[in-house]
């Protein structure tokens, strides 16, 4: 019944476990451990439309999930062998702390305060993301600005919480935050209409208006775009050898892109391409698998388990999801966005 | 004298060690959080908090340091955590009473009431009654007024306000932008919180109540009847001071309970101390020293609220032989 203070409870006996066992260094364990217990532990939300969702059986689906399922592929041969830890806004950070999870794959930002001070580092940029606002089409609004003494309806332990105040104040304009613990409560709330607006990650509004919304025309989001929110998988510091595979991963599944590899063509493409760094990524030539502790097929195992970038983008997120993001700053760099990969090689 | 050290010596160990064993986890907890390379300290309470609070019995904005943020979240678990033990008591007590009513009807009425309210979670209640409030309620746009001056809405119970800053008179709200504004206003999360946290110990409490009355030996009531007492002041000047002794001290649990409970709010967006040390932990990572802090607070309140009930259970406990 008392959520709150079984959370509490449940980070009490984390620090009192952290207070028992004694100081170890633990490098390079992360990546043992996932071997011996032949799952990876993925921290995913507890259900962001496009990002991670479970259906009905269950079964997760995402552009979050597919980064877990790539890694999974890569390190153990097999994208499914995952398990999916749903953690609320609040949750995540004291997950990947205690070593609850593996993986931090949840529409996460990265900020300075959360890399230098969590005990956890972010791998990189997978989605380049910024904060909007969503509104009933009714109000009539066309601008943020128009938010005067609006009640907003935010969720907690998020970094939107923070632009919220900092927007406007910076416009000198006054609002009232609701603020949420749960993910829910907070888009019901908006829904009933105790809000006027709901403000989060623009692919998170994406996810709330398409898949929470009764109607979703009935609801608009604002042309204001407040923050920077460039979103990326995290892990526990300590253990650069595990960082530097969930880093490369996330990479490889880009420079499959940019080299024309596709989950439908990998295999004719592996059979047959003489380019050379085509041949490093998947295995035919040197062996970069060997430098991040994995086989010479890792890469390979990846791209087509989920595909490339472009593929998982518009899987979930993109044209063949009911989000229908623009790829925008997600793009290629050669295509007009900033997704750069440095090469593997 | 060797005696007493004798007497002494085993809980001065005792304390010894427990203060050493307290003293090396503490240690172990901080040396891991740096070995993790989490940070520690409580410096950051002066810093400035950054997110603003929607809303506050005093003036709080976001530049205002983080203490000042804990302080109103203080302030809004005690707005509601009084009123409800005030109204939780007088509630308690009438339903305890109808429970042992002659007349069938309320006795029934009241006995519902107990087991329903006491068998469902108090969360449940709580977000029952607040998405109850918020989609019952006309939006903000077209709100209903009630009595004259006053406004109610999904945006809350809005009334006219007596403001001395510039000058003294009536705020009135006023249909205005998104809504209201101006007045003295009530959030529908403060009301449903206030509601159900009430509702909830107020069961409790007529249980209590009816137990304590009880307890009341037979022999009492039937001297206060031969008096010539009507039955009314038979309750008022026999039966509930003696019943007091037994309900007091169980009331005290009630009221710590009461308190304590309100912490169940963050999950409607009131924000109460959780909520806003919740925000804080968030803002600041610094996951341990929030949990210190709300402990902190709360072993307080508890403290407080037993030390005042412990004082008035000396004065209505039986003095002296008897
Ligand atoms: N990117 C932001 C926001 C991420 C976030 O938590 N968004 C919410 C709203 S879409 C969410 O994912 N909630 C799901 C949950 O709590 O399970 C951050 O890292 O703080």
């Amino acid at each position: 019944m008392t959520r709150p203070r079984l959370r509490t409870l449940g980070l009490l006996c984390a620090l009192a476990v952290s207070a028992l066992s004694t100081p170890l260094a633990h490098a390079g364990k992360t990546l043992d451990t996932i071997k011996q217990r032949g799952n990876i532990q993925c921290g995913v939300s507890s259900g962001v439309a496009g990002f991670s969702l479970p259906d009905s059986q269950g079964r997760w689906s995402g552009f979050d999930v597919d980064l877990c399922r790539a890694i999974a592929a890569s390190v153990l041969g097999d994208p499914n062998k995952v398990n999916f830890v749903p953690l609320n806004s609040q949750q995540r950070f004291s997950a990947i702390q205690s070593g609850e999870v593996d993986i931090l794959a949840r529409n996460t930002t990265w900020t300075l305060t959360r890399d230098a001070s969590l005990g956890l580092s972010f791998t990189g940029i997978t989605y380049f993301d910024g904060q909007g606002f969503l509104v009933p089409k009714k109000l009539k609004l066309t601008s943020a600005k128009q938010l005067k003494n609006a009640e907003i309806c935010v969720q907690s332990g998020t970094t939107n919480e923070k632009n919220l105040a900092d927007y406007f104040r910076s416009q000198n304009i006054k609002i009232k935050p609701v603020v949420f613990e749960g993910f829910e409560a907070s888009f019901k709330a908006f829904f009933s209409g105790r809000c006027q607006a709901y403000t989060t990650d623009i692919s998170g509004l994406a996810g709330v208006r398409n898949k929470e919304a009764k109607n979703p025309d009935d609801y608009v989001i604002l042309p204001e775009v407040i923050s920077k929110e460039p979103l990326g998988p995290a892990v526990r510091r300590g253990d650069d050898d595990w960082f530097a595979i969930v880093r490369w991963v996330a990479f490889a599944l880009i420079e499959a892109e940019e080299g024309g590899i596709t989950q439908a063509n990998i295999d004719s493409i592996k059979a047959d391409s003489k380019d050379p760094a085509i041949q490093r990524l998947l295995g035919t030539g040197e062996d970069s698998g060997k430098l991040l502790g994995l086989d010479r097929d890792w890469a390979y195992r990846a791209i087509k388990s989920v595909g490339n970038y472009g593929e998982v983008f518009a899987r979930n997120v993109g044209p063949n999801s009911v989000l229908k993001l623009p790829r925008g700053l997600n793009n290629l760099w050669n295509k007009g966005g900033i997704l750069y990969a440095p090469p593997i090689r | 004298m060797r005696q007493a050290l004798l007497r002494w010596l085993p809980q001065i160990l005792l304390l010894a060690l427990l203060a050493l064993l307290l003293g090396w986890l503490g240690h172990n907890v901080l040396e891991n959080m740096r070995e993790r390379g989490i940070r520690a300290g409580f410096g950051f309470l002066l810093e400035p908090a950054g997110f603003e609070i929607g809303e506050s019995l005093f003036d709080y904005d976001a530049s205002l340091p983080l203490w000042r943020a804990f302080l109103t979240g203080v302030m809004n678990t005690l707005r509601v955590a009084l009123p409800a033990s005030v109204i939780a008591t007088l509630l308690g007590t009438l339903i305890g009473l109808g429970r042992l009513a002659r007349h069938p009807v309320p006795r029934r009425l009241c006995g519902m009431l107990v087991e329903t309210l006491r068998n469902i979670p108090l969360l449940l209640q709580l977000l029952m009654c607040y998405f109850a409030l918020t989609s019952l309620l006309p939006d903000a746009a077209d709100a209903i007024s009630p009595l004259p001056g006053s406004f109610l809405s999904k945006s809350g119970l809005f009334l006219p306000a007596w403001h001395c800053t510039p000058q003294c008179g009536w705020d009135m709200p006023q249909v205005a932008g998104f809504g209201i504004e101006g007045g003295w206003s009530l959030t529908p999360e403060y009301l449903a919180v206030l509601i159900a946290l009430s509702l909830y110990s107020a069961v409790f409490i007529a249980e209590i109540v009816r137990g304590g009355i009880l307890s009341v030996s037979s022999g009492q009531i039937a001297a206060g009847n031969a008096l010539g007492l009507t039955r009314l002041q038979v309750l008022w000047h026999i039966t509930l001071p003696l019943a007091l002794r037994a309900i007091v001290p169980a009331l005290t649990n009630q009221y710590l309970n009461l308190t304590k409970n309100s912490s169940l709010a963050v999950a409607i967006g009131y924000p109460e101390l959780v909520s806003v040390a919740n925000t804080a932990l968030n803002q600041s990572g610094r996951a341990f020293e929030c949990i210190v802090v709300v402990m902190a607070v709360y072993l307080s309140l508890s403290l407080i609220t037993a030390a005042l009930m412990n004082l008035y259970n000396a004065r209505v406990a039986l003095r002296g032989a008897a």
